[in-house]
């Protein structure tokens, strides 16, 4: 045991305060909006925002193959002449799928750099099995959930937009790529599709109503109707976007 | 009742700590769970044993020192109870229970179940408080404050700093702890003026202090005794984008 | 049998200014020595504790200038157990315009004090109440409002104007945050070094002044010196000398036990606050006593049954075999008696016999009555929260059978003797808050514990404490006074560490505050404190021979801490059997069964003991200094309750 001893008179041996930081010394955080957790959640809402708004168009887009071939290939071919002749072709869709791969790198990136500064956070996990008392599940859903949804957007693409992975290949209309790739030999496909779909839904279920929450937009007194909104929007995607391809399975949409 | 406890051991920070088990016996259903751990400390101090370090002081559940995560739980099954107020009569006999320390980098564990939480007051340094030096306020009833107002300040000032939500959260996160506080100050006319500049001190503090962001799963109010509500935190948000802007 | 103590030279307030109590306290603010700015933050102010008193006075302190080190024992300040405050702050605000005044407050505080208390302290005080609580608001305190948005306010303990702020049923550790927060912004500007877990253990006496502490650093086990200018203790009550007490578990006497220890007098240790309305004890295990709200009293019906030894349920005794005694006793006060009349009547029913629950220590405080008139949800609305504590603790369910109830210890109006400026008769130590005995004579009235600590900390030390600092400086601290104390400590600590004993600390303090409930606790006599002063040093001995400490001194070690705290209770709760034995009148909380009127009611003796005893250590035995007291303002009377 050493003592730290103040030698003579207190009142001389006392350093200004200025050079003596109270103790222990705070750490301090230099840096922007970006770099704190607060910033890097707004970014993850508006994010999360614009692809709601996009999947939410892309819905009622795919809805049109109940119309037909000509109704929902026209639509398709809108969406590359968007704006024409004042701007060129396949213009606006370009800036839209810019902004969506913008929007999705930097959802990807606060969300991983989040989770990351969260293990951080918690580097000893309890010994005993953690009960889950409020809506824990939402944790994996989102991360690994995430995850899931952007496999399976790239999946999706290389499916129905190049055709590449896609029975009925590149050269084909997109209404007859929907119909042969959600084929009932394609069982696989389609099955994959209801997952990847039901993952967006509790995805959304939690991340609509969080991110009210994240840009303070929520209250004590709009919790409830806006846990409700949540449910339904995510419900009403959900159901949306099954509807094609169990529709291609049952022959409806042939 | 007999009960088995498996208690987390750790002589120091240093000290890589393991689960001990003890073995209870005629623990009377009136006892709180701290008095249980007293019984178990006292035969260990006259074994010659360390006894079991744990934190508490005012032990009815006010002064919010005491604190530790029993079968996986931040201060227990028990609702809106803080662990100096959890009775053995919750238990089954014969049960087998985990005890743990609160858990989180920020948090390091000093000894046994004793965390050093000293974050929280850096938290507040950073701005939880109205600059009023004694003897410059001015009369009590010059400002009056909305009922409303003034209840929900009540409310979110409650917060008793025990940290059960930065134990309970998955990411780590002191969000209610510091929505809480900026939440008190931000609803009522005295905390205006330094309300921009609070919200954005103390948020920016929580992070360099190493507690993880919130991704707003609830668990925080899920377990705080004194049940500061979730929309403390959307209010820290809005002012801290405002604060930002 | 000996005498236990012998008589000193009569003891006087030198700082207390004459002239009309209205002005005194301006004439002495007027008259203290100023520091000039510029030296302020060369002067060090040591503040022992962080509790209303201790954290309001290191914040001005701060805010002031000074160079401030605070310590505290638990892990941060805001954790000091002025939190555990319920029911509210007394202030003379007079925001309703029942009548009340400074002047009343002053007198309603004299004349609870059952004429104890020196006027022109408590005349101070309920001057600077009205401040406290225009500062607290500022520092946004959310005291309870009426629709209006102005501040509410209740009538508290019997007083007859509405006085009491509030804030619901959590009113300490509402104060004690704004008061932290204060704090940590001064440790943020670095005017205060705040030392958390540090547990003061000897004070430095050098050249007859204070001029530091000695404090284990709890997680480490480090001894350290830290030296000052002036030394502030603010380390709160001693009510855990009884062990069960509505105290936290850490609040001890160790502090102003050595500052005693070191020639400052101990004023008044005998009286003890006992409040009515505690939760019972349960069973041998029990660490602590939770308090129930007075204001509980004002719906409940208190009673036992009529005869001994009644085992039935409540439910299952009809009305004519009840004994409704407050209400029998008292017709016009009923339930609503002062503390202490309710804490005795029920303590008398209880040795009759007639007392209910686990060892027939409790009485009933029956809602039935209530609950039929008001309906369920007005008496939730109005008591839910403590209803919900009372059941979380007893596991019984009071809206379906009587709470039971207990009176249990309290507070200790007792503590360091001060002057008029807080200062001890050590020069440089200041004693504010429980910590002194300043203001409150022999009886606390409820709500003014924390309007005295706030009083204390924010407005009367940060102005007294200047006189005495600038008419320093006081020269160099003699290294071997410092090394002395530290050596001490070190010693004591070696000492309960090398025995091999088989009873633990918790043990002694148990049996030690059994003893001090049953022989110096609600009702006292010759008899019993002479049994209690035979058999604490036969204790105290035993202990030191055979108490079992494990563990270490250099690291976390909670076994040695209460070793320590328990060992300085020993030495204390002899001295309060002293006090308590040569006091033979009743005054306030403090009851010799000897002297009572026809009527059982505390029975004062003015002309004998209408004085302060303030008591120096003596190596053989106490020496008793005389502070007497005069009534220039308020006639001193019986007090009725009948
Ligand atoms: C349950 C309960 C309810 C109450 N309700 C009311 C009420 O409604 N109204 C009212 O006016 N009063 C009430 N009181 C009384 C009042 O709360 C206290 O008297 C008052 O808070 C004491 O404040 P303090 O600052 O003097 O000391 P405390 O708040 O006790 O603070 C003591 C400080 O000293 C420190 N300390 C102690 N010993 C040491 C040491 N050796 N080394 C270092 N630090 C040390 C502690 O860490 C702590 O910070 C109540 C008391 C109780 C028990
Ligand atoms: C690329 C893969 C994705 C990953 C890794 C991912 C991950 C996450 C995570 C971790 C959150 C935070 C959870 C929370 O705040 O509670 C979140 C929120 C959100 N996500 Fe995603 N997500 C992904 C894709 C998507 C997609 C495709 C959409 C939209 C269709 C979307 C919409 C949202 C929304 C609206 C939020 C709420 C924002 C907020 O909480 O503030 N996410 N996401
Ligand atoms: C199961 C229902 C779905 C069907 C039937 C479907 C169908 C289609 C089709 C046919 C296209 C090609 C459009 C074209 O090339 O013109 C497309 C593109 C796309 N889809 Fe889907 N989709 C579904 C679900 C989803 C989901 C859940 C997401 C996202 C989470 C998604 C994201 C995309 C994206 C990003 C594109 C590319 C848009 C572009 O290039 O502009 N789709 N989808
Ligand atoms: S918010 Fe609740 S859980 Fe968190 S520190 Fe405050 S009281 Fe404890
Ligand atoms: S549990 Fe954690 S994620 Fe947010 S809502 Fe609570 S801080
Ligand atoms: S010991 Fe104070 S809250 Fe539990």
């Amino acid at each position: 045991m050493t003592a730290t001893i103040e030698r003579g008179s207190a009142t001389a041996s006392v350093k200004p305060p200025a050079d003596a930081p109270a103790k222990p010394a705070r750490p301090r955080r230099r840096g922007g909006f970006l770099s704190s957790s607060n910033g890097k959640k707004a970014v993850m809402a508006v994010t999360g925002a614009v692809m709601v708004l996009f999947l939410v168009g892309h819905m009622a887009g795919n809805l049109k193959s109940f119309f037909g071939a000509e109704s929902f290939n026209s639509y398709a071919a809108f969406l590359r002449t968007m704006g024409e002749p004042i701007l060129p072709h396949r213009t606006l869709l370009t800036i839209v799928e810019i902004g969506l791969v913008v929007a999705v790198g930097l959802h990807m990136w606060s969300a991983i750099s989040l989770a990351r500064r969260a293990r951080k956070a918690r580097p000893v996990r309890y010994a005993a099995r953690r009960k889950s008392r409020a809506n824990g599940y939402a944790v994996h859903t989102m991360r690994y959930g995430g995850v899931v949804i952007v496999l399976f957007v790239v999946y999706h693409l290389l499916d129905l937009t190049f055709g590449v992975a896609n029975p009925a290949g590149g050269g084909s209309t997109p209404y007859e790529r929907l119909v042969e790739g959600f084929a009932p030999s394609r069982w696989w496909v389609t099955l994959f599709y209801v997952l990847a779909v039901v993952m967006v839904g509790l995805h959304l279920r939690h991340g609509l109503w969080s991110a009210f929450q994240t840009l303070g937009l929520a209250g004590r007194r709009s919790y409830r109707s806006l846990r409700a909104a949540a449910t339904g929007l995510s419900a009403l995607l959900v159901v949306g976007f099954l509807a094609v391809p169990v529709a291609v399975v049952l022959g409806v949409i042939k | 009742m007999n009960l088995t406890l498996k208690v987390w051991r750790q002589r120091g920070p240093e000290d890589k700590g393991r689960m001990v088990t003890y073995r209870v016996e005629d623990v009377s259903p009136d006892m709180s769970f701290l008095e249980m751990l007293d019984v178990l400390n006292e035969r260990l101090i006259l074994e010659g044993d360390d006894p079991v370090a744990f934190d508490h002081d005012c032990r009815e559940g006010i002064c919010g020192m005491c604190g530790m995560v029993i079968n996986g739980v931040a201060h227990g099954e028990q609702v809106a109870t803080t662990t100096c107020q959890l009775h053995m009569r919750h238990f089954e006999d014969n049960a087998v229970i985990t005890i743990e320390p609160w858990r989180a980098a920020p948090f390091p564990v000093v000894k046994d179940l004793v965390v050093d939480r000293s974050a929280f007051d850096r938290i507040i340094q950073a701005g939880g408080f109205v600059s009023v030096p004694a003897g410059s306020a001015p009369d009590a009833h010059s400002v009056p404050v909305k009922k409303v107002d003034a209840d929900s300040a009540f409310d979110a000032a409650t917060c008793i700093g025990c940290g059960a939500c930065v134990a309970a959260c998955p990411n780590g996160s002191a969000s209610l702890f510091t929505a809480a506080k900026i939440t008190h100050l931000g609803l009522l006319p005295q905390g205006q003026p330094e309300r921009d500049s609070r919200a954005k001190a103390m948020v920016e503090q929580m992070d360099a202090e190493g507690f993880g962001g919130c991704t707003n799963t609830g668990e925080c109010t899920a377990v705080c005794p004194k049940g500061i509500p979730l929309d403390t935190i959307a209010q820290m948000n809005r002012d801290y984008l405002r604060a930002s802007k | 049998m000996t005498t236990r103590y012998t008589e000193g030279e009569p003891i006087r307030d030198t700082k207390a200014p004459d002239g009309p109590i209205e002005d005194r306290w301006e004439k002495r603010k007027f008259g203290a020595k100023l520091v000039n700015p510029a030296n302020k933050r060369k002067l060090n102010v040591i503040v022992v504790g962080t509790g209303l008193a201790g954290g309001s006075a290191a914040a001005t302190l701060g805010e002031l200038g000074y160079n401030v080190k605070s310590f505290c024992y638990q892990d941060t300040p805001r954790r000091a157990h002025s939190i555990a405050a319920q029911g509210g702050i007394n202030a003379a605000k007079n925001y309703r315009g029942d009548g009340d005044s400074i002047y009343r407050l002053f007198y309603d505080t004299v004349k609870g004090g059952d004429f104890r208390a020196r006027e022109s302290n408590v005349y101070r005080l309920a001057q600077v109440s009205v401040n406290i609580i225009d500062q607290a608001v500022a520092q946004g305190v959310p005291f309870a409002r009426e629709y209006g948005g102005l501040l509410d306010t209740r009538s508290f303990g019997g007083a007859q104007v509405s006085r009491t702020f509030y804030a619901r049923g959590q009113t300490g550790q509402q104060l004690l945050l704004g008061a932290y927060q204060a704090l940590e912004r001064q440790i943020a500007a670095g005017t205060v070094e705040m030392h958390t877990r540090h547990e003061m253990l000897d004070l430095i006496v050098s050249d007859g002044r204070a001029r530091g502490v000695i404090v284990r650093d709890m997680v480490t086990g480090e001894i350290e010196r830290h030296l000052a200018d002036a030394v502030v203790l603010a380390s709160g009550g001693y009510g855990n000398v009884f062990f069960l007490s509505t105290n936290a578990k850490g609040c001890n006497t160790t502090a102003i036990w050595r500052a005693h220890r070191r020639g400052a007098m101990f004023a008044n240790p005998c009286y003890t606050q006992i409040h009515p309305t505690c939760i019972p004890v349960s069973g041998d295990y029990q660490s602590k006593l939770t308090l129930m709200s007075e204001s509980l009293r004002n719906d409940g019906r208190v009673w036992v049954p009529l005869e001994r030894g009644d085992a039935r349920p409540a439910s299952e005794i009809p009305e004519e075999e009840r004994d409704y005694y407050l209400e029998r006793i008292y017709p016009a006060f009923g339930n609503l008696v002062p503390r202490d009349i309710a804490s005795r009547a029920a303590k008398n029913v209880c040795d009759e016999g007639r007392g209910v629950g686990p060892g027939g220590l409790g009485v009933y405080l029956d809602f039935a009555d209530a609950i039929r008139r008001l309906g369920r949800d007005a008496v939730e609305k109005k008591y839910g929260n403590l209803f919900e504590m009372y059941e979380r603790i007893t596991g019984e369910d009071p809206y379906a059978q009587p709470m039971r109830i207990y009176p249990a210890v309290h507070y200790t109006m007792g503590g360091l003797w001060v002057d008029y400026d807080l200062q001890s008769t050590i020069p440089g130590l200041f004693v504010i808050g429980e910590a002194n005995f300043s203001d409150h004579g022999a009886n606390r009235l409820g709500a003014s514990a924390l309007m005295q600590g706030l009083a204390d900390g924010y407005f009367v030390l940060p102005t007294t404490i200047g006189d005495y600092l600038a008419n320093g400086p006081y020269g160099e601290v003699d290294e071997e006074a410092v090394a002395e104390a530290e050596v001490a400590v070190r010693e004591k600590i070696a000492r309960l560490l090398s025995n091999d004993g088989d009873r633990t600390a918790d043990s002694y303090h148990r049996e030690l505050g059994k003893l001090m409930w049953d022989y110096c606790g609600m009702e006292r006599t010759e008899e019993s404190l002479r049994k209690a002063l035979e058999r604490i040093p036969e204790l105290r001995e035993e202990f030191w021979r055979n108490v079992k400490v494990s563990g270490e001194a250099g690291e976390l070690n909670q076994a040695l801490e209460r070793a320590g705290r328990v060992a300085d209770f020993f030495d204390l709760a002899e001295l309060m059997c002293v006090d308590a034995l040569h006091r033979t009148e009743s005054c306030g909380g403090h009851f010799r069964a000897e002297s009572q009127d026809a009527d059982g009611e505390a029975l004062r003796d003015d002309e004998h003991f209408a004085y302060v005893a303030a008591w120096e250590y003596g190596e053989q035995g106490p020496i008793l200094h005389k502070e007497d007291l005069d009534y220039e303002y308020v006639k001193m009377s019986q007090r009725s309750y009948k």
